[in-house]
């Protein structure tokens, strides 16, 4: 029954994605009148049977899907990388802001879990810090490092850092009195009980602090790239924005989309790893 | 000197509005080695609060407690606690839980070692093919088993028990205070537990203690059962003494622990020892009333 049910979400789902793209298809079809009466005009100036301007049709989509997958890590040059490449460099600066932000946020969620009095004092700056736009910071950022590319990674640490340190103070401080006096009776030393109760504990609701902050860094990625430039998918779409090549951009909000659920689906599995049933 | 002696305890909670009323006070017993005491009071009198200060858990606002010539200070490895609702961690299997303990008590040993000494208390407890399973995939029965075995496991001098079959259905409990009983027989463990369930205490304890309704509750009484030590959960009720003792507790629970709440009897500071199991009825050439067995449990959480 369950793979029934997959399976007609699955058929609806692929009739909605051909509904959309010869609709897609019918909006972009060249306009016949204008192109018959002033063929002739056409042919004057040099112009083919194809127009090339105004928004792309499927099939000049597909075929640039296709181009762009056949050839993915091309360099010629610092403005014509290939996708792949671009994906990497946007890759790679979420992942090491991520991992930095990793590194201070679950350490500080812990003592900050364990220790109301940290909590209350550190609770005013988090609250200040936590609603400022990510690329708020980035001048200062900027300013102080004086690198665009680990600014960037910058940018990425200070927008992942909030949810997991809130997850993760939340979640150490609802560990159940009960193991805890397990632990207390059993003279467990402070290291262990941190490790061995309390981090798989509140595992669960750490990883979702994790997961909700790989959501924003990938949204965050695009629009610092875009900014400071030189590389990364964000700077490819904005790049391929400048050469008004739309074709460009469509496949480049594909692929974030694309890689942006990857990156979902991948803290979910971590998730579904880590919790328990009580 | 006995193994365990309770001095003049007593637990303020900080009251509402400066009103700070004592839970308990003048709480004053003894327990010896291998003995196995039950405690009984209405809900409210701090019974928990006692046994989480032998636990080492929770600190009286007076009054001390010794074990084996020590002051309690703080937890212990030497005193194994089983909570309540059974506290097992719920991302450990079976063994694993068990494990955890043994690990904290012998830090040194090897996994060998360990899985050898969990096995054989999961055995003890009659959990053998288990091992493996989470605590979500067993009953309230099983989880219950597992922290018995968890707090034998690491051998402690004295055993500490939360009600622990309070939330467990009547069959089951009969057949786990069986293998308790069982199993406290073969280590003679000494044991402090707390019951809602007058025959529980009946089966299990050597003495029980009776603790007046709260606030300020005292222990009224100390009960000595006199019933002899092989009694069985089947046999127990053809004992004439069964249901003298029985009458007294219940007798204490729905009328006496009130009274001595309200202040109409006068309390006790040291707490009686009586022994009605022995006590002939006063007007014996009275037929006696027809003995009547009620299976039911006295359930005194309303």
């Amino acid at each position: 029954m369950p793979f029934r049910e997959a399976l007609k979400a699955g058929v609806v789902s692929v009739v909605l994605l051909l509904f959309f793209v010869s609709i897609w298809h019918v909006a972009t079809l060249p306009k016949e009148t204008a192109a018959t009466a002033d063929s002739e005009y056409a042919k004057l100036m040099g112009k083919g049977a194809v127009k090339s301007e105004g928004f792309p049709t499927p099939a000049q989509m597909g075929e640039t899907i296709l181009r762009h997958l056949a050839d993915p890590f091309y360099d010629r040059g610092p403005n014509d990388k290939g996708v792949g490449i671009q994906l990497g460099h946007s890759l790679a600066r979420v992942s090491s802001g991520f991992l930095l932000a990793v590194l201070f946020a679950i350490p500080l969620g812990f003592l900050i879990g364990m220790s109301p009095l940290l909590y209350r004092a550190l609770d005013p700056f988090i609250q200040v810090l936590k609603p400022i736009s990510p690329l708020a910071w980035m001048p200062l950022a900027l300013y102080t490092i004086k690198d665009s590319s680990i600014s960037g990674v910058f940018v990425i640490f200070i927008c992942s850092v909030w949810p997991m340190l809130i997850n993760t103070a939340y979640g150490v401080g609802a560990v159940r009195r009960d193991w805890l006096n397990v632990a207390k009776t059993l003279e467990v030393k402070p290291l262990r009980k941190a490790f061995q109760v309390m981090l798989p504990a509140a595992a669960p609701t750490i990883l979702t602090g994790m997961r909700i902050s790989i959501g924003i860094a990938w949204l965050v990625i695009v629009a610092a790239e875009m900014l400071v430039g030189g590389t990364g998918i964000g700077y490819f779409v904005w790049n391929e924005w400048n050469n008004l090549n739309l074709t460009n951009v469509i496949f480049a909000i594909l692929v974030i989309g694309l890689v942006g659920m990857a990156l979902d689906f991948l803290f979910a599995r971590l998730q579904k790893f880590v919790t328990y049933v009580e | 000197m006995p193994f365990l002696q309770v001095q003049n305890l007593k637990k303020v909670f900080p009251g509402a509005a400066g009103k700070t009323l004592p839970v308990f006070e003048n709480i004053n017993f003894d327990i010896g080695r291998g003995e196995f005491v039950c405690i009984i009071g209405h809900s409210g009198c701090g019974k928990t609060t006692i046994l989480n200060v032998l636990a080492g858990l929770d600190t009286a606002s007076d009054g001390i407690v010794i074990m084996d010539g020590r002051e309690i200070a703080g937890p212990s490895l030497d005193r194994g606690v089983v909570f309540q609702g059974h506290a097992l961690m719920p991302w450990l299997s079976v063994e694993k839980n068990i494990a955890f303990a043994v690990r904290s008590r012998w830090p040194d040993w090897d996994k060998a070692k360990v899985a050898a000494h969990c096995g054989k208390f999961i055995a003890t407890v009659g959990l053998a093919g288990s091992e493996h399973k989470k605590p979500s995939e067993l009953s309230g029965g099983m989880k219950q088993r597992v922290g018995i075995a968890r707090a034998f496991a690491i051998e402690p001098k004295m055993l500490l028990l939360d009600e622990p079959f309070g939330a467990l259905d009547a069959l089951t409990r009969g057949v786990i205070q069986d293998e308790l009983l069982r199993i406290c027989a073969a280590t003679h463990q000494t044991v402090f537990m707390i019951t809602h369930d007058v025959d529980e205490a009946i089966l299990l304890a050597d003495k029980i203690l009776l603790m007046s309704n709260g606030p300020r509750a005292v222990i009224a009484e100390i009960v000595q059962n006199t019933m002899p030590r092989e009694r069985t959960r089947e046999t127990m009720h053809h004992d004439p003494q069964f249901y003298r003792i029985r009458n007294h507790l219940v007798d204490f629970l729905v009328h006496r622990s009130k009274l001595l709440a309200s202040g109409e009897t006068e309390r006790p500071a040291q707490p009686r020892l009586v022994k009605p199991g022995l006590e002939i009825d006063a007007d014996a050439t009275q037929p006696a009333p027809p003995m009547r067995h009620t299976p039911n449990i006295v359930n005194l959480r309303h």
